[in-house]
């Protein structure tokens, strides 16, 4: 069966098989090598494993929930959306989610994921209390903070090479309605954007979309939501009645395989400018609905497909604050040079993070996507540099061509991650497309 | 208003679970039933804690326990009761060895037929009631390729008719489904044709819809009615001489 990322490159014939118990899962792993998948949102070959791509989306039961405490027991395979069906009626809301609510609970985990306010709580990892994972001998460990610590350390942003995640413990938020207030701020140039963020520090969330095709004076200019969610009182009075409820949206889908040329120069540029004007026309203060204001792309399914067939790279990197304006200058500047556009610019601010090998540190991320092409991707090698040079590095999950050699140079902690591969058969037993193009 | 409980035959099928969560999701109670049902415990957490219902675990073998006593032993009479229950069994293996064919053929006619039936008088008793019963298309005509399961599933498909006859004029409904290939545990690893394949959640969707609207007969996919018209119009002499 052909298996693909979100960004539908690479795509590759792998085996697939969907174990339906802890059992089921233990036959998998003594069978030979595999690679854990969740709902494939990773956007190159994370999830790729010609021999055995496990799928988990059937090991998908909630479990039990701890109103005290807020703490939701699950199976890895759960979808974060299926958490905020069954939860957000009642009140709760996940702590950290990225921009899609098609994510399994394992997948945010194998990335460590981060949202919109990571400067403010920390990646996803700051609320998994526990993770049960099945190593290569079959044999499951309940990992925490107190126990197995090394193993959890590591199986946070490990990607699935660690093992694979059965089941876990994560908190969820309490929340007063279903709505966001959302501020918009436009802003003209990078250097506002990036004083917007850093005084927008007290909101729970902050993201900046850049208009990556400005070029001199204008180069950086931004959209900058910064959100809350709102309390009942707050809320208008239509609102207010049923606060944890929000009207049904439509949902549009993506024709299959959209033709190439729709995504050239020309409908980017208009696309941004439509934005920013939209933006700045807006700005000010609003409720959003919480699906709206989080996962604006959800709205569109299959809205991978509209780069065509060839499908399309993301690039991700965090910059380190001392050195980010100056990496994030550089890069808006080879973008435009290359009059690449892209329709999704995020530029967010990330706090302080503690971790294995996570993605995020203390400063800036850039998240660009291009569609795949032989000048996209040499763009991609200049940014590869800009992010090294500036003391960088990169995001696995968005990862599908950077080189093994980039990764090292980029990441310090690559040679621990692969002393803890050779630990425990972990290393011949959990593999993937990336993790062999990595040599991880 | 509370709404009643439905007990599904077969709770670990992915379509007996499909069917459970769909009824749940419409704030159904619900009651799953299957041989070592302790296993299902997760099943049963997910269904309680998502959905907000009661949800609880009924050990059941449809070739060992007898219906009248095992339903008696319900700690509630359902309102719907929902038989997944089936065996496909090995087709070679059913044509030489007469102890499986006969778990085949009693696993999808005699077991299904039986319990469905004692829940009929329960349910005509009480004036209420809905009886839901898997059967296939494959008992629409019978196949070289499967006719061991499929005349098992023919026998279930003409006693649902019967009883739906019998029952017309009460309050009692008979549903019969014909879901056509459905990705589950059962299928895995065939070939199957995706136009022609169902997704448990799409059978469980159309069932859940054919009770509220009192429905007799169901195809899942359309385009099955239409297939079996044809397959069941063929005249013999040409039909034999298929590979199907
Ligand atoms: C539109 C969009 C927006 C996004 N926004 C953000 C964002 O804001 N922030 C962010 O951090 N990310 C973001 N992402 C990336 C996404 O959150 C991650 O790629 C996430 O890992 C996807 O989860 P998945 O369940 O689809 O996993 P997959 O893509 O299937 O797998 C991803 C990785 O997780 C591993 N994995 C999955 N399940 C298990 C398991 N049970 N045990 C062990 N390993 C497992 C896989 O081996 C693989 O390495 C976004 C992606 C999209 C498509
Ligand atoms: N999949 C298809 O394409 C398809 C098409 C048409 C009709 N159907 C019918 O749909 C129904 C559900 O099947 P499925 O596809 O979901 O396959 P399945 O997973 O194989 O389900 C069949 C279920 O029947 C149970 N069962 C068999 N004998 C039993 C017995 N003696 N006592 C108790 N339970 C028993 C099995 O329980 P255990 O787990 O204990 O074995 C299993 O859970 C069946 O009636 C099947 O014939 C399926």
């Amino acid at each position: 069966m052909n298996v693909e990322g979100w960004g539908r490159f690479p795509r590759r014939d792998c085996r697939v098989t969907g174990p339906r118990s802890e059992d089921e899962l233990r036959a998998q792993v003594s069978g030979g090598p595999l690679i854990a998948r969740g709902n494939g949102r990773a956007y190159g070959d994370s999830a790729q494993n010609p021999a055995n791509t496990v799928d988990m989306r059937r090991l998908n039961r909630m479990l039990a929930f701890d109103p005290e405490a807020g703490q939701l027991t699950a199976e890895a395979g759960v979808l974060l959306g299926d958490v905020i069906d069954a939860f957000l009626p009642r009140g709760w809301f996940p702590w950290v989610t990225p921009g899609t609510k098609y994510v399994t609970l394992g997948g945010a985990i194998a990335a460590d994921v981060h949202g919109k306010n990571h400067r403010r709580n920390g990646s996803f990892r700051s609320f998994v209390d526990w993770i049960d994972v099945m190593g290569a001998d079959g044999q499951v460990r309940r990992c925490s903070r107190a126990e197995n610590p090394e193993l959890f350390d590591f199986t946070l942003g490990g990607m699935g090479l660690t093992g694979v995640i059965l089941r876990t413990a994560i908190r969820l938020r309490p929340v007063e309605s279903a709505w966001i207030r959302q501020t918009a701020i436009a802003a003209p140039d990078l250097a506002t954007a990036m004083e917007a963020l850093e005084a927008g520090s007290d909101a729970a969330y902050a993201v900046a979309w850049i208009d990556c095709l400005c070029t001199g004076k204008s180069m950086g200019r931004s959209l900058i939501t910064l959100g809350e969610h709102a309390t009942r009182a707050e809320l208008p009075d239509a609102k207010r009645a049923d606060p944890l409820r929000t009207p049904p949206k439509r949902k549009l889908t993506m024709p299959l395989d959209a033709p190439s040329f729709t995504i050239n120069g020309l409908s980017v540029r208009a696309f941004n400018a439509l934005y920013y004007r939209k933006g700045a026309w807006a700005s000010g203060v609003d409720y959003v609905d919480w699906d709206t204001y989080f996962y604006p792309l959800d709205a569109i399914l299959h809205w991978n497909r509209m780069y065509g067939r060839k499908g399309f790279a993301q690039f991700q990197c965090a910059l380190p604050l001392a050195s980010a304006r100056e990496g994030l200058e550089a890069m808006l500047r080879a973008i435009s040079g290359a009059r690449q556009g892209s329709f999704l610019t995020v530029l967010k601010r990330l706090g302080p993070q503690e971790s294995a090998f996570s993605f995020p540190m203390e400063g800036y991320t850039l998240a660009i996507d291009f569609p795949v092409n032989p000048k996209s991707l040499r763009l991609l090698t200049e940014l590869d540099a800009i992010t090294i040079a500036h003391g960088g590095r990169f995001y696995l999950a968005k990862d599908s061509r950077m080189t093994a050699e980039t990764l090292r140079r980029s990441d310090p902690r690559v040679d621990r991650f692969l002393a803890m591969r050779a630990d425990a058969g972990r290393s011949g037993a959990f593999i993937s497309g990336q993790s062999e193009r990595l040599s991880l | 208003m509370t709404k009643p409980p439905v007990l599904i035959l077969g709770g670990r099928s992915d379509m007996g679970l499909a069917i459970a969560r769909r009824f749940a999701a419409a704030g159904h109670p619900i009651q799953l039933a299957a041989r070592g049902a302790q296993g299902l415990e997760a099943d049963r957490a997910d269904i309680a804690l998502r959905h907000g219902v009661a949800a609880t675990l009924h050990e059941y073998d449809a070739l060992k326990d007898a219906p009248d006593a095992w339903i008696d032993a319900l700690p509630n009479l359902p309102g719907v009761v929902v038989c997944a229950i089936g065996y496909m069994g090995d087709q070679p293996t059913s044509e030489v060895d007469q102890v499986q064919a006969a778990i085949v053929l009693r696993s999808n006619f005699e077991a299904p037929a039986l319990i469905l039936a004692a829940f009929a008088n329960r349910f005509v008793a009480r004036g209420s009631g809905a009886l839901v019963g898997i059967s296939s298309v494959a008992g629409d005509r019978g196949r070289g390729s499967n006719y061991v399961y499929g005349s098992a599933k023919a026998g279930f498909t003409a006693f649902l008719s019967g009883l739906r006859n019998r029952l017309s004029g009460t309050p009692v409904q008979v549903l019969t489904v014909k879901p056509g290939f459905v990705a589950t545990r059962m299928t895995e690893g065939m070939k199957l044709s995706p136009a022609l394949t169902a997704q448990p959640a799409a059978v469980a969707a159309a069932i859940e819809k054919a009770v509220r609207r009192k429905r007799d007969v169901i195809y899942v996919k359309p385009v099955w009615a239409l297939v079996m018209l044809i397959i069941t119009h063929l005249p013999e002499a040409v039909f034999k001489r298929t590979r199907l």
